[in-house]
């Protein structure tokens, strides 16, 4: 189904200038990347913390941990949705105990995806803290849940709808605003 | 692709799609059972009876750790200490039970057809655990998935099947579930124990083990299922050994390693000596992790969302 798009919001500089000063910003709050750990959610923030990541080894060197997480089987609309989604293979290879978490997402609209990531990481051991980085965050959230580090702030009213576009699944870099398909 | 089907009875009837969903899945499970804490909150408020009219271990626990991992309420159930033993009919006791409001049924019993039955007359989703000499598709689906893992396909893999396919679910569903995938399928047993006209299911017969072992990739090991022999099929537990036991010595003529499974209980020495299953090309104890991992995947996709009226 085609969405009918608005604007095209970002295009592949910006998104590059952004996760650049996500890197840095997250280096700062964490004075280095003693104990750092990245966590990209399944689909697109799993490349934007694959991409966050390089960008940190590049300004700090040595090597960030970098694990993906799947956070289908923690949704909670499992009895109101009409199909199973696929579920992703989960791969955090590494202890979470005792390090900061940053947990990457591409935007952030209700945070009950982000709810579902916490309940998933708590199952893995018992981190010291948990920041929230996201590419876009459109605001109209449900759950009090707030980001540490936010790439750009786009107001939008409930028709609409923020896509993100990532050179990995989608050959090109983008951020566009569309029209929501239930409108 | 959505996945289709309601219930899971057995292969035959299975799309091919939805067998792989099913093995897709199950990747994801496997991974949960390597953490820390194995338990994940999917199928919180359902309610699920194992209804077992047959003795069985690893089916059982296994599909009960599945249902708990996946935090289902679950209520077990054994022939032996129910009101089965005061003449209540199989459709009686499930309707009685679902009328206490549960979602679905994971059911083994003696009768080939059983499950299919229940699926008939009851609303819940049915999984065949087992039913006599018909299909048992989980096991079935599990050997699939530890094949899959360890070769990284299926297709063009050349699996044989040794000794009592006549009386092995285990078998059949094997066989349905594997030509589905394109797997190359070798049956091989004494005569008395390879049904008549099994060849129309696609599959190679073979009398001679030595014959089968120089092609195979895969080599499922079936038990002799003595408890369901009425007459004497073959000679002795000795002679039987003699010709179609595997043992170490044989599989020397292999050309390559070949995976060895099983999927219990075992006879060791008869149709499998202690230096093969305990070798290291042996995933018979994989095959039973990896056997809660896909329960666990049966469970999700058949409990959830709400399919258009059925």
């Amino acid at each position: 189904m085609e969405q009918k798009v608005k604007a095209e919001i970002l295009n592949s500089e910006d998104i590059q200038r952004i996760i650049t000063r996500l890197a840095h910003e997250i280096v700062e709050k964490n004075r280095g990347t003693e104990n750092l750990v990245l966590v990209g959610i399944h689909t697109r923030g799993a490349y934007l913390a694959t991409r966050i990541s390089k960008k940190i080894e590049e300004i700090e060197g040595g090597q960030i941990p970098t694990g993906f997480l799947d956070i289908t089987l923690y949704r909670d609309d499992f009895r109101t949705r009409l199909k199973q989604p696929s579920v992703e293979v989960t791969n955090i290879p590494f202890q979470i105990d005792e390090k900061v978490i940053v947990l990457v997402d591409d935007v952030l609209y209700t945070g009950r995806t982000v709810r579902a990531a916490l309940d998933a990481l708590m199952d893995f051991g018992r981190p010291v803290r948990i920041l929230l980085c996201v590419l876009i965050d459109r605001g109209h959230r449900e759950l009090p849940i707030r980001p540490d580090f936010v790439g750009k702030n786009i107001p939008t009213s409930i028709g609409e709808e923020v896509k993100l576009l990532l050179q990995e699944v989608d050959k090109e870099d983008k951020v566009l605003l569309v029209e929501s398909p239930s409108q | 692709m959505a996945f289709q089907s309601k219930h899971l009875l057995g292969l035959d009837g299975t799309p091919a799609e939805d067998i792989i969903t099913i093995l897709d899945t199950a990747r994801s499970f496997r991974e949960v059972l390597d953490r820390p804490i194995k338990r994940l909150p999917t199928l919180q408020g359902k309610t699920v009876v194992n209804l077992f009219y047959e003795a069985s271990t690893r089916t059982r626990i296994s599909f009960e750790l599945a249902e708990k991992r996946l935090s289902a309420d679950i209520v077990s159930f054994s022939a032996s200490t129910s009101s089965v033993k005061k003449g209540e009919t199989l459709i009686d006791t499930v309707r009685n039970i679902e009328a206490m409001k549960i979602d679905m049924v994971v059911v083994r019993h003696s009768s080939p057809g059983a499950p299919h039955l229940l699926a008939r007359v009851l609303n819940a989703n049915i999984i065949n655990a087992g039913d006599g000499g018909h299909e048992h598709p989980t096991q079935a689906l599990l050997d699939i998935f530890t094949i899959r893992q360890k070769l990284g396909k299926l297709k063009g893999v050349t699996v044989a099947l040794v000794g009592d396919i006549s009386h092995s679910r285990v078998a059949m569903s094997n066989i349905y579930g594997l030509k589905k995938m394109g797997a190359r399928v070798l049956v091989c047993g004494p005569s008395t124990l390879i049904p008549r006209e099994i060849e129309k299911l696609g599959v190679e017969i073979y009398y001679n083990v030595d014959e089968i072992i120089p092609q195979a990739d895969v080599m499922n090991i079936l038990r002799l299922q003595l408890e369901r022999q009425r007459t004497q099929l073959f000679p002795s537990l000795r002679e039987y050994h003699n010709y179609f036991g595997i043992t170490r010595e044989r599989l020397e003529i292999a050309s390559r390693p070949i995976l060895i499974m099983h999927p219990g209980p075992m006879n060791r020495g008869v149709e499998i000596t202690s230096n093969v299953a305990d070798s290291e090309h042996s995933v018979i104890l994989e095959q039973v992790t990896n056997g809660v991992a896909v329960r666990m995947a049966i469970l999700y996709l058949l409990a959830g969302g709400q399919r258009e009226a059925n």
